[in-house]
């Protein structure tokens, strides 16, 4: 149930492999990682804001809600802040638990809550200047479905 | 005395991280009332509150929130993480 905040890379493969491997509690893991995007090809990096502190309280307190509700096994929440460039990993997610619709629905929750959730905020770099991103209403949309099956 | 946190475009806004405010307000509404009334770029920053999101000793919390009691206020934009 473990949960990082930092600045710097981590590596996907190492990760992912040390939380699957050699389980004999858990039949599912599941990992999502989230990367840096530059759909238009104008983006030269991203600065990622956080409030230490509340960062980690706040992702431990998701953590342990998506523990408790689908009975994980396991879990892990990496989530990097400061200066990340176009292809760069921000974040992954692991869960494992006994079968996968557990190990899938928790991910998913834990995304959902970590995007508007957790005090991160994140700001784009383009030749043009720079601007902080805004919050979409979908994302704070997702978060009711999962209230309403409480 | 109470730590007041400033984030992203707030921090901005307001020109500062960070700063110790002294105040009588009880509420986080009865602190943005002060604080706007302070000078311009408080009045900017806080302009329209439903922009905003405030956490009370590191907790998210509504603005008509109690701050007696409380060591440090955070006002912020909607969060971007993930």
């Amino acid at each position: 149930m473990a949960v990082r905040v930092q600045d710097e890379p981590f590596d996907f493969g190492v990760e992912a492999e040390a939380f699957a491997r050699g389980r004999t509690d858990a039949g599912a893991v599941v990992t999502f990682t989230g990367i840096v995007r530059d759909t238009d090809g104008t983006l030269d990096r991203m600065v990622i804001e956080h409030y230490p502190g509340m960062t980690e309280r706040a992702l431990q307190a998701i953590n342990d809600e998506a523990t408790e509700r689908w009975a994980l096994k396991d879990s892990l929440v990496i989530h990097r802040h400061g200066e990340l460039r176009p292809g760069d990993m921000i974040m992954m997610v692991a869960t494992a638990s006994a079968h996968r619709v557990n190990a899938f629905e928790a991910a998913e929750f834990l995304m959902d809550y970590l995007k508007s959730r957790a005090p991160f905020w994140k700001q784009e770099f383009t030749a043009d200047g720079s601007a902080w991103v805004a919050s979409k209403t979908e994302d704070e949309d997702a978060l009711t479905r999962w209230e309403k099956q409480k | 005395m109470i730590d007041v946190l400033y984030f992203a475009w707030v921090r901005e806004r307001i020109g500062i991280p960070k700063e110790q405010v002294s105040t009588n307000a009880t509420t986080v509404d009865e602190l943005v009332e002060e604080l706007k009334s302070r000078e311009e770029r408080y009045a900017l920053a806080f302009s329209d509150v439903s922009a905003l999101r405030v956490a009370v000793d590191q907790e998210l919390t509504e603005f008509s929130a109690s701050i007696e009691n409380a060591r440090e206020v955070a006002f912020f934009p909607p969060m971007t993480g993930g």
